[in-house]
């Protein structure tokens, strides 16, 4: 029972890094380039929709709404103003501009006076609810980590499989070139998985508030989602989802199997594992070039 | 104006390409030998910090300017060298033994994250440099009997001989003579066919390899070099700070020493020391203009941060080629003269270059 309930809290951790890993494939399959800036997307969109609960008094529906809906805004408008003028350029220049922009979302939070320094609880309707089934014990916070990320698969699932949109995505992230004669507007769509991307993190970032806190560097959790997004292999959707997995699950058992520093590192030593030994990830496309 | 008729390969790979070269850096050795009367004893102190970041800055710089491979977690390399140093000098080790062991101890760290380095490329390898040093940090932070865990560790001033450097001006010339020797040693591998094996990997794996570059080898020898540099500046480093804890070598300190190669400008030997000055000088400028701006704006704990991320963003946005491409383009203005050309650093535009397909 000790164990499927470790399982369990694992898998909402999970479900936590497989969000952020989620919104690294979607931007490294459409632009090819790695967003360092995830996690700090992840905290604004906490930010965000505290601010619209506890300053303007949004009930909290329309707050998350709305606090999802300027995150994707800010996405698009951040891929315009900043990542387009540099596309083509080494993935290494792209990486530092990410890191760069993490720094200013950091920074610019932790400015603003009294709320910045300080962690705040996000208030959610579900708080400290807890469900009994067997001898299980069952946080409400945590279920609905899992259920949210599993609604959010689903739609994604649908919009890739069946609009146009989503099929115009995974056109433009096979070729490129290719989806351009086809009429497909490329740049337009990048800009779109940037706000799909900032959306995704959003969630993750309104998921993750309940059971932390928000904070000015909550976004350093996007450094673990970076071993889930490897593990499933970088540009795999559904291997995300899966890396998120089972680095929650190897991260809390190890925490409590293993002696004390392996549940901080469990995310690396995997992935370093993983790395050497099928470097493509677990869903991992192999593609070769010809010359 | 200078014209140089090149006639010769020997000229090619001089050292000092012409008579301006002697005399001015000539001018900047003397400089900095005469610093310690110069400047007052705070200022000497950050200049000994640029010197060692400096050192730091030439192995990253080998290893992300020249060779192309990057690293997010250059931090732990630095840890290895300044905890090999803190652990040796405390056993009573004199101080030059201690240093080359901590260069060898990060060279051989160096190697052994450069194995996995063999079979990934730009952003895997990223990732696994960046677990590494997240894992390195837990066992700085855990091996208690050795490392004195998060309580750190103290530092002896270095000591030659029955000689105990414990002044600055001392400790200064010690840097300055290390750093000159590690910009020789880079000058001189760049020159040689092993530094020219190492752009032409930077450039492109698969014409080196096919101009008989042993790809595995010439990659592990640069993580070895770039690890053993950031070792010994960790040495440095740790005997400057005279206290070292596993909070020194984070995830921040490598993001920071990559900011520093970039700003200073990528493959270039001038970058590393630009970009070491860059980073020392900077909260000394934020700090000074503190006092001139809006309490608001001045005394948020974030200022920092913003500024270091606005200035990294517009770098990566107008100056790839950082403070050298500045530079460059400044002199090359000079040189010539009313004939300077807006667009003559110009960035090709290329179309989305793949990092999948390779």
């Amino acid at each position: 029972m000790q164990f499927l309930q470790l399982v369990i809290s694992g898998i909402s951790q999970g479900c936590i890094y497989g969000l952020i890993a989620l919104g690294f494939v979607l931007i490294y399959k459409a632009t090819e380039t790695v967003s360092f800036a995830q996690g700090e997307l992840m905290m604004l969109g906490a930010f965000c929709a505290l601010a619209l609960m506890t300053l303007l008094g949004f009930p909290f529906w329309l707050a998350v709404i709305s606090a999802i809906a300027a995150m994707a805004l800010f996405g698009i408008v951040l891929e315009r103003l900043v990542i387009r003028p540099i596309l083509g350029q080494p993935a290494f220049s792209i990486v530092m501009l990410t890191i760069g922009i993490g720094y200013v979302a950091r920074g610019a939070i932790t400015m603003i006076p009294g709320i910045g320094t300080e962690t705040h609880t996000l208030p959610v309707p579900y708080k400290d609810m807890i469900w009994n089934v067997g001898a299980l014990v069952l946080n409400v916070e945590q279920m609905a980590v899992i259920g949210t990320t599993a609604v959010l698969c689903l739609l994604l699932f649908a919009m890739f499989r069946y609009s146009k949109l989503g099929i115009a995505m995974q056109a433009s992230s096979q070729n490129q070139l290719a989806a351009y004669y086809m009429g497909i507007p490329v740049k337009r769509l990048n800009g779109l998985v940037w706000g799909l991307a900032a959306a995704v993190a959003a969630v993750a970032g309104l998921l993750l508030a309940p059971i932390t806190f928000v904070h000015a560097n909550m976004g350093f959790i996007g450094l673990k989602a970076f071993p889930a997004a490897v593990v499933g292999g970088f540009g795999s959707l559904p291997g995300a989802i899966v890396g998120g997995l089972i680095i929650g699950i190897v991260e809390s058992l190890s925490g409590f199997y293993l002696p004390d520093g392996f549940k901080d590192t469990a995310a690396y030593i995997v992935v370093l594992i993983m790395l050497m030994v099928k470097p493509n990830g677990l869903f991992g496309e192999t593609l070769r070039k010809k010359v | 104006m200078r014209f140089i008729f090149k006639t010769d390969y020997g000229q090619d790979i001089q050292l000092a390409k012409h008579g301006g070269h002697v005399f001015w850096y000539g001018a900047l050795m003397l400089l900095l030998l005469a610093a310690p009367w110069l400047f007052p004893e705070y200022w000497l102190a950050q200049l000994t910090f640029v010197l060692i970041y400096s050192i730091v800055g030439l192995g990253l710089m080998l290893l992300a300017g020249f060779t192309g491979l990057f690293s997010i977690g250059h931090a732990a390399f630095l840890g290895v060298g300044a905890y090999t140093q803190a652990v040796l000098t405390n056993m009573g080790w004199p101080f030059p033994l201690a240093l080359l062991c901590a260069g060898l101890l990060s060279a051989a760290v160096g190697v052994i994250v450069g194995l996995p380095a063999l079979r990934v490329k730009g952003i895997y390898l990223g990732i696994a440099t960046l677990s590494f040093g997240f894992i390195v940090e837990e066992v700085l932070a855990r091996w208690e009997s050795v490392t004195g865990g998060n309580a750190g560790i103290q530092v002896k001033p270095p000591q030659l001989g029955g000689w105990k450097m414990d002044s600055g001006m001392e400790f200064y010339f010690l840097c300055l003579v290390i750093a000159v020797l590690a910009t020789l040693a880079i000058l001189n591998l760049l020159r040689s066919s092993t530094g020219r094996a190492f752009v032409a990997i930077r450039d492109s794996e698969i014409s080196a390899q096919s101009m008989g570059i042993h790809l595995a080898r010439y990659k592990t020898l640069s993580f070895a070099l770039s690890a053993a540099l950031a070792g010994v500046g960790g040495a440095l480093y740790a005997h400057k700070l005279q206290f070292i804890s596993p909070d020194q070598f984070n995830i921040l300190q490598s993001i920071d020493l990559l900011l520093m190669v970039v700003i200073g400008g990528l493959g270039s030997v001038h970058g590393a020391f630009l970009g070491a000055i860059f980073l020392i000088s900077m909260p000394q400028l934020i700090s000074l203009s503190k006092d001139h701006l809006p309490d608001v704006i001045g005394q948020a704990p974030g200022l920092q941060a913003v500024v270091y991320g606005a200035v990294l963003i517009g770098f990566v946005l107008f100056e790839p080629l950082g403070l050298y491409g500045r530079w460059l383009k400044v002199r090359t203005w000079f040189q010539l003269f009313p004939f300077y050309r807006k667009g003559l650093f110009k960035r090709q535009k290329s179309f989305q270059k793949s990092d999948r397909l390779r």
